[in-house]
């Protein structure tokens, strides 16, 4: 065995430990730590994996409510009850530095990861969503081709990965814009069902049990990626390609199959998946949150290639592994299983009572150090917080008039409005045959068959609302999530999040990541959905500064009835549109404003959450009479866009003709206001719905008819008409066009 | 009827399938690992949808060489409907029971959409009970599903009968090629061997069997199996090649 290098500043430094937390490890240790031990505790007291920069402002969610079995921060993952004694365990992680080097593969074990977070609940893992921010795709030029190049590679890892391992990736978002440039967001969801008693544990409890490691081997890929993950990406990033480590869905799939077998014969006494900080965070943790102690041999650890250091073993982030604690006299059965699928299982440790956690190699001792303190002992910090001035309020005269026919043409190819169906196209989005509704309308909506359950499921996040008002713009990431999910027939139960943000030690952009939490958790206590988990990611910057703030909300809720289930395309020649919610005016933070007169500015939309609450509610309750035809919410691009995607985004087109008034045509047509839906009833019902609203205090109006193969807006002036055919094609084929030109 | 579902390591519509024909069709199914050599005591075999073996290398290529192939191997000699969706005629592509083979998707873009599909003869245990000319919508999803093969084997596939469903426009019927979801030659979605018991597609019959699902035209193929076993239907060319019924 080599020698191991001896501690310097230098090498704590490197390490991104600081003096002072190099302090507190000497205080823990009460001795100098070995080089093993500063690696072990430099991946620990990442960010990725201890949360130092951000706990504090965590603790600020609603986290509890009755339908909460685990909470946020237990386990992998959170889970809901659904019902019937069924559960559902979801959670939402990014994958972002890792995919700006190696989009695929960054993408793909991005998959993985949270894959292995929901079967290590003891769920059997039932779709999947994505949330992905890109830099600018359309155009030529050295930096577009590279935004191009990112996004084919990581819808290509993501399709590589989901679609082998056969989970259906039914949803989610993207959006582009120069700020993400060099620094892109992948944020995935998954969640699985299981019933309420098999809830698994990531524990290590029983002196005496024996500690399996199961799965692949352990190579040097992904060295310490969790510490990576845990910086600004520079341009000398690119020399940490060996921190991103290789998928292989195959074996995932094996080990998923493997692990649920095991998990349902009641012989495994805690389970933990080996994700960021690998064999190191699996052991700490569960040691940890059994109060116990675990011994490992590394000499026994399957491994892909001789002469791995304990340094290398502790910190590689190699995937597919996961730590198992067995029963103890239950071994056999263990073994069984895994031989059964062909996966390596090794006994390599035991679980004691000394609160230790304790790597040998052989006879000799590597590492050995307090679990608890490792595990949940991180420093925390509260960062210097520096508010940034408010945006002025867009004085529209400043907004010249524009051709307005153009416009809305303009936006509909915008990449962040234009169809997706180029990258949802590449997922298997069909598999586990439960998807009712497929990616595209306002929630994906799947069909639970082991539960018997509908579920329906939504990322949302505004990023250019946050940036403009951080706080504002994070109400209404999660109002936008809960609207989708109510225009699909469903009420929403619980949040998962992924706050990405800048470099917390620069003041706004810490002040972005308070205001935002703040906002989230005000909306998640309005609409009774507690925040069950997710993940934090910061150093999202380049070399021209930090990221947009982008709070992603992934929301779930629950359809009783399999009528209620709600599209949001029109349906029948004759049937009227209703806009319900005020027409309102405001442009500013708009998508009209910044594609088409390049201004990324103004105030985002305001949100009353007591409109809010109101139009949900009634919109449910009308969609339960069976009487709403189509329901769509207005977002990005405003009502015209709204009206626009609900005439296309159907296997068959449908024009329609509507009417408004108002000062300016371009503040009718593209505003972002919020708390409005378009819906669509038959004619001999409008009256009565409409009546329903007002009951509600809900504003309403008819605002045109269904019909015809044109979109007609009739103003007082003027009348704006697109052939259905132009608007279905601009809006469809736009991304496929731009990316097959790259 | 009693079904075999062949489970692969990296099956993945192994589930959806038992599924289907169990809460679908009503029928008995049952998961065949792929470690067994035998499959007595089944009347229909179906292998599968997925990522057998990972697919590393090329569909079906190594699954071909699983102990379970020997048994389905001699099923198909003995006469029994064998019915591979998906990677499952990859499968059986690979393993010589069907003739051609499944090429990389001419646009290098794995795909998942409804396409539609034309039966083109009733001819057979897995068509049996749809006229011809009936147009099914069921979706696609895989990377290699570009049916090829050499101009005398095409040829032969169309002399005797054999291309069972073809990729079409749902409104008009005809196979264009815009209707065509991986550039198959000669738009073939699914064919038959000569025997006429074997038989293999890329579109999944197992996620159309459900109005949930917007379809449920995939329940036509499997109760054309169902008919053929209970000795419903008139029976194709050879009633030396069609399975004993309850065997």
């Amino acid at each position: 065995m080599q020698s191991e290098p001896a501690i310097t500043p230098e090498l704590v430094a490197k390490h991104g430990l600081t003096p002072e937390e190099y302090q507190r490890i000497e205080t823990i240790l009460g001795r100098t730590p070995n080089f093993t031990e500063l690696g072990v505790f430099s991946v620990m007291w990442s960010e990725h994996c201890s949360y130092k920069n951000s706990r504090i402002e965590l603790r600020k969610f609603p986290t509890e409510g009755p339908r909460v079995l685990v909470k946020a921060g237990e386990e992998n993952a959170g889970v809901i009850d659904v019902g019937d004694g069924w559960g559902v365990a979801f959670k939402m992680e990014s994958h972002n530095h890792p995919s700006a080097i190696e989009p695929f593969q960054g993408a793909a074990t991005g998959v993985g990861g949270i894959i292995r977070d929901i079967f290590t609940m003891g769920a059997r893992p039932v779709f999947s969503l994505n949330s992905l921010r890109f830099g600018p795709i359309q155009g030529d030029g050295e930096a577009v081709r590279t935004n191009r190049r990112l996004f084919a590679g990581v819808v290509a890892g993501i399709s590589h990965y989901g679609n082998c391992i056969g989970i259906p990736t039914i949803g989610g978002e993207i959006y582009f814009d120069e700020s993400y440039q060099g620094n892109p967001l992948v944020n995935v969801f998954c969640l699985g069902v299981l019933r309420h008693e098999q809830i698994a544990r990531g524990a290590a409890k029983g002196v005496g049990n024996p500690v399996f490691y199961v799965g692949a081997e352990t190579g040097r890929d992904g060295l310490a990626g969790a510490a990576f993950a845990s910086r600004d990406l520079t341009e000398e990033s690119k020399e940490d390609r060996p921190a991103v480590q290789v998928g292989d869905p195959f074996k995932e799939k094996l080990h998923l199959d493997a692990c649920l077998e095991l998990l349902a014969t009641d012989a495994v006494a805690g389970i933990q998946d080996m994700g960021a900080a690998g064999l190191t965070c699996s052991t700490c943790e569960t040691a940890s949150r059994g109060g116990s102690g675990v011994e490992i041999d590394l000499n026994l650890v399957p491994q892909r290639e001789p002469g791995m250091t304990p340094y290398e073993i502790l910190l590689s982030e190699s995937q597919e592994r996961m730590l198992i604690i067995a029963k103890k006299g239950r071994e056999a059965e263990v073994q069984a299983i895994f031989d059964k699928w062909d996966l390596p299982c090794a006994r390599i440790g035991v679980v004691n009572d000394d609160g230790m956690m304790r790597v040998k190699v052989g006879d000799r001792v590597a590492a050995e150090i307090p679990a608890r303190a490792l595990a949940d002992e991180a420093p925390l910090y509260r960062r210097e917080a520096k508010a940034r001035p408010p945006e002025p309020p867009l004085d529209l005269a400043t907004v010249p008039e524009v051709d307005l026919h153009a416009a809305l043409l303009t936006l509909l190819a915008h990449p962040t409005i234009a169809s997706k169906h180029w990258v949802w196209r590449q997922y298997d989005h069909m598999v586990r045959t439960g998807t009712m509704v497929a990616p595209g309308s306002d929630a994906a909506v799947f069909y639970v068959r082991e539960a018997g359950k509908i579920l329906a499921a939504t990322s949302d996040c505004n990023a250019l609302y946050c940036k403009l008002d951080p706080r504002e713009g994070a109400r209404i990431a999660v109002a936008e999530a809960a609207r989708n999910l109510a225009c699909s027939g469903a009420t929403p139960l619980a949040v998962t999040d992924n706050l990405n943000f800048g470099n917390p030690h620069r003041p706004e952009n810490f002040w972005q990541l308070r205001e935002c939490v703040e906002g989230l958790a005000e909306m998640c206590r309005a609409f009774d959905t507690p925040v069950t988990g997710g993940n934090v990611s910061l150093y999202n910057e380049n070399p021209d500064g930090a990221i947009f703030p982008t709070p992603t909300v992934g929301m779930v809720g629950l359809i009783e009835d399999e009528t209620h289930v709600t599209t949001q395309n029109f349906k029948a020649e004759g049937d009227v549109i209703l806009l319900l919610g005020e027409p309102g005016d405001e442009l500013g933070g708009s998508q009209f404003l910044a594609v088409v007169h390049g201004r990324k500015e103004g105030l985002p939309p305001r949100l009353n959450v007591e409109h809010e609450l109101a139009l949900q509610k009634a919109l449910r309750d009308l969609i339960r009479t069976g009487k709403i035809r189509s329901a769509h919410d207005c977002s990005e691009g405003g009502l015209a866009v709204a009206l626009a995607e609900c005439c296309v985004s159907g296997a068959e087109q449908i024009g329609a003709a509507f009417w408004l008034e108002g000062i300016r045509d371009d503040q009718m047509l593209f505003n972002e206001s919020q708390s409005r839906v378009v819906v669509s009833v038959a004619a001999e019902d409008a009256a009565t719905i409409l009546a329903r609203f007002s009951e509600a205090g809900v504003p309403a109006q008819e605002i045109g008819r269904v019909g015809g193969m044109e979109l007609t807006a009739e103003f007082r002036h003027t009348t704006y008409s697109w052939p259905v055919e132009t608007l279905r094609e601009t809006w469809h084929d736009s991304i496929g066009k731009i990316m097959g030109a790259s | 009827m009693r079904f075999a579902v062949i489970q692969f390591p990296g099956s993945n519509c192994d589930q959806d399938c038992l599924h289907a024909l169990r809460d679908d069709m009503a029928q008995e199914a049952e998961y065949v690992w792929h470690k067994t050599d035998s499959l007595a005591g089944f009347d229909a075999v179906v292998v599968p949808g997925g990522f057998s073996y990972g697919d590393y290398l090329r569909c079906g290529a190594i699954a071909r060489f699983s102990p379970v192939m020997a048994a389905v191997k001699t099923a198909a000699a003995d006469g029994p409907p064998v019915f591979g969706v998906c990677n499952g005629f990859q499968i059986l592509c690979e393993s010589g029971l069907l003739p051609g083979a499944l090429i990389r998707n001419r646009s290098l873009q794995f795909v998942c959409e409804e396409v539609g599909l034309r039966v083109e003869t009733s001819d057979s245990p897995f068509t049996c009970a749809i006229p011809v000319g009936t147009i099914l919508r069921m979706p696609v999803a895989h990377g290699e599903g570009c049916y090829f093969a050499d101009h005398e084997t095409l040829r032969d596939l169309e002399t005797h009968d054999q291309v069972l469903v073809r990729y079409v426009d749902a409104k008009t019927g005809e196979p264009v090629a815009a209707a065509n979801p991986n550039g198959s030659l000669a738009n073939i979605a699914g064919v038959c061997n000569r025997e006429r018991n074997v038989f293999g597609l890329m579109p999944h019959p197992d996620r159309a069997c459900n109005r949930r699902l917007g379809s449920e035209d995939g329940k036509r193929i499997f109760q054309s199996v169902i008919d053929t076993l209970a000795g419903r239907r008139p029976a194709p060319k050879d009633d030396a090649v069609l399975a004993p019924v309850g065997a």
